[in-house]
């Protein structure tokens, strides 16, 4: 068992852990942050995403305790201070950029992180930085319009609609 | 100006904000106090017998509470099929016991054998290698191919059924005479086989269940990832544990995407409830992603050969078809439905085609057992007849359009009773085609295939026109058919005393947001704002009964129930207004949320009444009680049947056959269209798994039964970046003509006419650079495989 | 997975004592690692994370080219190596997903040697030296096979110093699935002749086409390799493609490198 501490969406924690405990069952079931799912063994599918020192990271393929002194951010994180939601999941929900919403705190997490990078992407873009997410539900049409809106582009028109 | 409240309106969904901040509420979300962890022991080798499983090690490890073999489970139920099929000789189907865990032989690689229950999952997990590596299997032969399974009567996934044949089927043999002779006679015969590929449906949520019991009442609850939580309480109470119905409950809470694949009822509930029975702590699993690919149901898997009969002009004369449907290792719920009632009575298409005869052998193999995925057998019809109606279009020098339009049903010809049993109600075929060709800009094409020739790029475009049967089903038809179940379903409207509503459906949402639209409806059916009602769903415990979200289901049937309970409340609510009013109940008229005299200016709005129900001060208590909650069932008349057009155009690159798509357009007919944003949301997620079937998806077991595509590292899934913007219009409508919202549903639309779209598109491609001998490419149109039919 | 004792030393000495260890093993971005763990074919008792040691970090330009630690990840290589390398910045821009490569690193990627990753094709290329903490192995004598290395027992990588072509482009087919490289090729041209290296396409693990360089030194255009062929033997053969396709595609890609490049 190793302890560690971490910044986890602004609040300072610590645990015990074990080596083997990666960064996804920490956050779940260490700290009850159960917005962060997982959906697969093999680094793919994205629903894991969180950000770590701003970064984009698949959390079920990180080691909790290679975290330590790390600040981490989840989708719990997301909202504003206010509880309401903050413009990229807005954006998501004014677009229907979701259905089932198992892969979308992921999506979310990646689409933040691609506009903290860049803050007006082309639909090309978009398209290549979710490449690490998959969504069964939506078809991706209107995840990829979400972030656009997100953006402050016009999306409709973007989207040939 | 769209319409911004109630039926119509692209409201926005509430059940959004709890999804987008992390506060969703799925079942390996729950934490409960004293749970234990099961993990399941599964086979490796696709076809063994099952010689020792000697747990004495494993049950010593560290955290171990209990071990579970098919020996504790030999004596109860087995998960039966739901759909009783007759062979064509009237013998009924052979149906082989599917138990809780496997006993005596293990049939599909996943099989679970054994089950650990321990303190913590990582215990169980190292128990569960234990008891693995502590198991004897004598490893047989394995049954992968399903001609060769059908062949070799030696090599048996079941001992007892010597040819691996589940039924042989035939649709409508009565026709067969008359099929064969229009073959002898035609002008052209075009004949096409074809592979219609296995797929995993891959809900991004792994099933996951929890069970639990209570000593204290001897009580038991099942917390499920599932489509229809009564379907799986009724199956684990009367086939598989003999739970009593009323002493089970079942939950479905927030799921993640079903596509079908969560149906079913699997092995895993009953284990998880009989161990929480047996420890008196609840019992959780979530299986991980290289377990869905192992064990959840997985869809399509057909061989078939098609033939069309055809005048020389392209008029359609017949159809023939001769299908191999793999129903893998046992016969998942709805898994002899799939091939045969979801699949041949649509086996005419949207065509006036006089004479059909099909037929589907369904072959038990050491594979996944497979069932309703996405469209569920409708795509596979779809596919062979739009497959080869462009091959006949090819053969004999005919646009695609002209013939399409040419045997397209014809509005005046409604209703229409096909050659394979079915009552199309209402249809406008041609428009849904012109519709089609104005939106994907027909007319434009060889201009963007001179932009395409001109980056190196072939470019093609395919068609589709397509039909389903949905909103299933009529229960006295399907009974006839075979049905074990009744396809009703029910709703109860409970208005409360301050006037607010819930209302409890046995429609389950697992992403289709009906949270949302329900509540659109009843919203508009009282006047009221949409707030004010909220949908409740998932709980056997809450709700009267239901038979879950399927087959595009949940508006046409479970939404008319909600609609005809509604109905009663206003009925009633008449009723309280005559009395307070003063009126007799023939003058109460109801509208915009308000119960008046007719012709006059006296009125008691909804609120009132609903008051007055829950304090009957002013009340005609002799003759009617008081509360206001009403339940209504709804059986459908007919199945509803949504149909469209579909074009895809794609771009080829000839040396690495690498297929994009360029543009995808959609005209659907779904009749009249709740809410249009989550509408057209389920068509572009349709469209989206049509491609992954059509480019990307591909089940592959090796000839030893081992899954080859047994994680995302090589089932190819459709990403962000293999698909276009889609454009889809729903403005075609003819209302569904028997119930009361004129729905047809929308949810499979898009896996249906999709792929044989994509796949027309590819041939045509290759066609117009020339390489005019290749006829058709089996799915996924793989660039390895679209270069190899070039290169062939 | 089993568990096992985590450790992040911030030196390599420290790093290297740690895996002295028996059942030590090293982990850098873990993006290959943590999986195969989670699957049980990998057991180490004690994991010694590289990603805390500063002097296996960064990107710098110096006598002998461009200076890469084993320790810096896909995205920073992209982000730094744009002005000064461009190809091998658009090559770790591929690799993966942004989550990925905000994780996955350089030195890890070599160690594995996949034989569909894509840092082999660049290394070999480019002719780089791959520095450990014993020695400096030139790419030629680095890759000897399918997750093979020269690597020895003990041995970490510690960077990579590229000399920079006066022209180069990856091009890249990826697997639909994984989006690891059905087959990829980068192509270096130097003062002094190209260098072709091809991944994802031999059961061999990455490989140089030395009759494309050869054709491509004297001219280098697409053209100067469209009378080549190449031999399918040997070839991966798999669910994504056949030995022949994969052929085909060391062809086809290679001139699209080539055009991309001139």
């Amino acid at each position: 068992m190793t302890n560690v501490t971490m910044t986890v969406n602004g609040k300072t924690v610590s645990a015990e852990i074990e080596g083997r405990t990666l960064l996804s069952a920490f956050l779940r079931e260490g700290l009850g942050l159960t917005g962060t799912h997982v959906g697969c063994d093999t680094s793919q599918c994205g629903a894991c995403v969180v950000h770590v020192d701003g970064k984009a990271v698949k959390s079920c393929t990180m080691f909790a305790a290679d975290a330590a002194g790390a600040s981490v951010k989840t989708i719990e994180g997301m909202t504003n201070p206010d509880g309401s939601l903050s413009v990229v999941q807005q954006a998501f929900q004014d677009h229907h950029g979701l259905q089932c919403g198992f892969c979308t705190p992921g999506m979310v997490m990646s689409s933040a992180a691609l506009l903290a990078e860049n803050p007006k992407p082309t639909e090309a873009e978009i398209r290549h930085y979710l490449e690490g997410n998959i969504c069964r539900c939506t078809g991706y049409h209107n995840i990829v319009k979400a972030v656009l809106a997100a953006s402050g582009q016009d999306a409709a028109a973007m989207a040939a609609e | 100006m769209p319409k911004d409240y109630g039926i119509g309106a692209s409201t926005k969904r509430r059940e959004d904000v709890r999804f987008l901040s992390g506060r969703g509420n799925y079942t390996d979300d729950l934490t409960l106090h004293g749970q234990t962890f099961a993990v399941f022991v599964r086979s490796n080798v696709a076809h063994g017998r099952i010689k020792a499983i000697n747990t004495a090690t494993a049950a010593k490890m560290p955290g171990v509470l209990a071990i579970f073999t098919g020996e504790d489970f030999k004596d109860v139920g087995g998960n039966p099929a739901g759909w009783l099929i007759n062979s064509r000789d009237g013998t009924p189907m052979r149906e082989p016991k599917r138990p809780v865990l496997a006993h005596g032989k293990v049939r599909h690689v996943g099989d679970a054998y054994a089950a650990v229950i321990a303190e913590t999952y990582n215990q169980a997990k190292d128990a569960a290698q234990q008891l693995a590596d502590d198991s004897d299997i004598e490893e047989l032969p394995a049954i992968i191919d399903m001609k060769k399974a059908v062949a070799d009567a030696s090599n048996r996934v079941h001992d007892e059924i010597p040819d691996n044949l589940c039924f042989d089927w035939g649709w409508i043999e009565d026709n067969r005479a008359a099929v064969d002779e229009a073959f002898k006679t035609a002008p052209h015969v075009t004949t096409l086989e074809l592979v219609n590929n296995r797929l995993v449906p891959n809900a991004m949520e792994p099933r996951s269940s929890i069970g639990e019991y209570f000593p204290g009442t001897g009580d038991y609850k099942l917390t499920t990832t599932s489509q229809n939580p009564h379907l799986t309480r009724l199956l684990v109470s009367a086939f598989v544990l003999g739970i009593p119905e009323n002493k089970l409950t079942v939950v479905a809470p927030d799921v993640g995407g079903g596509f079908g694949s969560k149906i079913y009822h699997y092995g895993e509930e009953a284990l998880v409830l009989a161990a929480s029975r047996k420890l008196g702590r609840p019992v959780r699993w979530t299986a991980e992603r290289s377990e869905s690919f192992l064990t959840d149901a997985h869809g399509r898997d057909h061989v078939t050969k098609i033939e069309m009969a055809s005048t020389k002009d392209g008029e359609i004369l017949a159809i023939r078809t001769e299908t191999l449907a793999n129903v893998g290792a046992y016969l998942s719920n709805f898994s002899t439905a799939t091939p045969t009632f979801l699949h041949g009575t649509l086996m005419a298409g949207p065509y006036k085609v006089p004479h059909v005869y099909v037929n589907v052998k369904t072959v038990f193999t050491n594979t996944a057992p497979v069932d309703a995925y996405r469209g569920a057998g409708r795509p596979e019809a779809t596919f062979s007849i739009e497959r080869v109606v462009d091959k006949m279009c090819r053969e004999l020098g005919l646009d695609p359009f002209e013939v399409r339009r040419k045997n397209l049903l014809t509005p005046d010809q409604f209703p229409y009773t096909t050659p394979v049993g079915l009552v199309y109600d209402t249809g406008n075929y041609q428009a849904t085609l012109d519709k089609l060709i104005e939106l994907a800009d027909v007319a434009g094409f060889d201009k963007r295939a001179a932009a395409s020739k001109a980056k190196g790029k072939l470019r093609g475009m395919g068609l589709s026109t397509w039909i389903e049967a949905c909103g299933i089903a009529p229960s006295n038809l399907v009974g006839v058919l075979g049905s074990r179940v009744g396809l009703y379903d029910a709703a109860t409207v409970r208005v409360n005393a301050t006037g607010n509503i819930s209302v409890m459906v046995g429609a389950h949402s697992h992403g289709q947001g009906h949270e949302t639209v329900f509540a659109q409806i009843v919203a508009e059916q009282l006047g009221i704002p949409e707030a004010s009602v909220e949908i409740v769903h998932g709980d056997t415990s809450k709700i009267p009964f239901g038979m879950g979200s399927y087959g595009s289901r949940s508006l046409a049937v479970c939404g008319t129930a909600m609609t005809k309970a509604v109905d009663k409340i206003i009925a009633k609510g008449k009723k309280i207004a005559a009395h307070m009013l003063e009126a007799s109940e023939d003058d109460i008229v109801f509208n915009d949320g308000k119960f008046s005299v007719t012709g006059t200016d006296k009125a008691k709005t909804f609120g009132e009444i609903a008051f007055s129900a829950y304090v009957p001060h002013n009340y005609p208590l002799e003759t009617l009680e008081p509360g206001l909650e009403e339940t209504a069932f709804y059986d459908p008349a007919n199945f509803t049947y949504p149909a469209g057009a579909y074009l895809c155009e794609v771009e080829v690159d000839p040396e690495t056959g690498k297929v994009d798509i360029a543009a995808f357009t959609c005209a659907d007919d779904f009749g009249h269209v709740m809410n249009p944003m989550i509408v057209e949301g389920q068509v572009h997620g349709g469209v989206g798994q049509g491609i992954g079937q059509a480019l990307l998806e591909n089940t592959t077991y090796d000839e030893n039964g081992q899954l080859l595509t047994a994680s995302y590292m090589d089932y190819a899934m459709p990403r962000a970046d293999d698909v276009p913007f889609y454009t889809v219009d729903h403005s075609c409508v003819t209302p569904c003509t028997h119930n009361p919202l004129g729905v047809k549903g929308c949810g499979e639309a898009g896996a249906i006419g999709t792929p044989p779209a994509v796949v027309n598109a590819v041939i045509d491609a290759l066609h117009r650079g020339g390489m005019t001998h290749v006829a058709h490419i089996d799915m996924p149109v793989s660039p390895a495989r679209v270069w190899a039919a070039i290169n062939g | 997975m089993h568990n096992f004792d985590f450790v992040k030393p911030s030196s390599i000495a420290d790093a290297v004592k740690a895996l002295s260890h028996e059942g030590a093993q090293a982990l850098s971005g873990g993006q290959t690692l943590t999986p195969t763990m989670k699957q049980r074919l990998a057991a180490p008792t004690v994991l010694v994370s590289l990603t805390g040691i500063a002097e296996m970090k960064g990107v710098c330009m110096g006598d002998d080219g461009l200076s890469i630690g084993a320790a810096t990840t896909h995205a920073t290589v992209a982000a730094e190596a744009a002005k000064s390398y461009p190809a091998l910045a658009k090559l770790a821009a591929g690799i993966g997903d942004p989550a990925v490569r905000n994780r996955g690193t350089i030195g890890g990627s070599l160690a594995n040697n996949d034989p569909a990753a894509c840092y082999p094709a660049a290394v070999l290329a480019s002719g780089a030296t791959v520095m450990t903490n014993r020695r400096k192995i030139a790419a030629d004598d680095y890759f000897q096979g399918m997750f093979t290395t020269a690597l020895e027992e003990g041995e970490i990588i510690t960077g990579v110093t590229f000399p920079v072509p006066q022209k180069a482009a990856y091009v890249k087919f990826n697997q639909p699935a994984s989006r690891f490289a059905l087959t990829a090729v980068f192509v270096a041209k130097f003062a002094d002749g190209v260098r072709v290296a091809v991944t994802g396409a031999s059961n061999n693990g990455v490989f140089r086409w030395t009759e494309a360089e050869a054709a491509l030194s004297g001219n280098f255009a697409a053209s100067a390799v469209a009378g080549l062929t190449v031999d399918p033997t040997g070839m991966i053969g798999d669910l994504h493609g056949t030995p022949a396709y994969r052929a085909n595609l060391v062809k086809v890609l290679t001139k699209r490198a080539v055009d991309a490049a001139a």
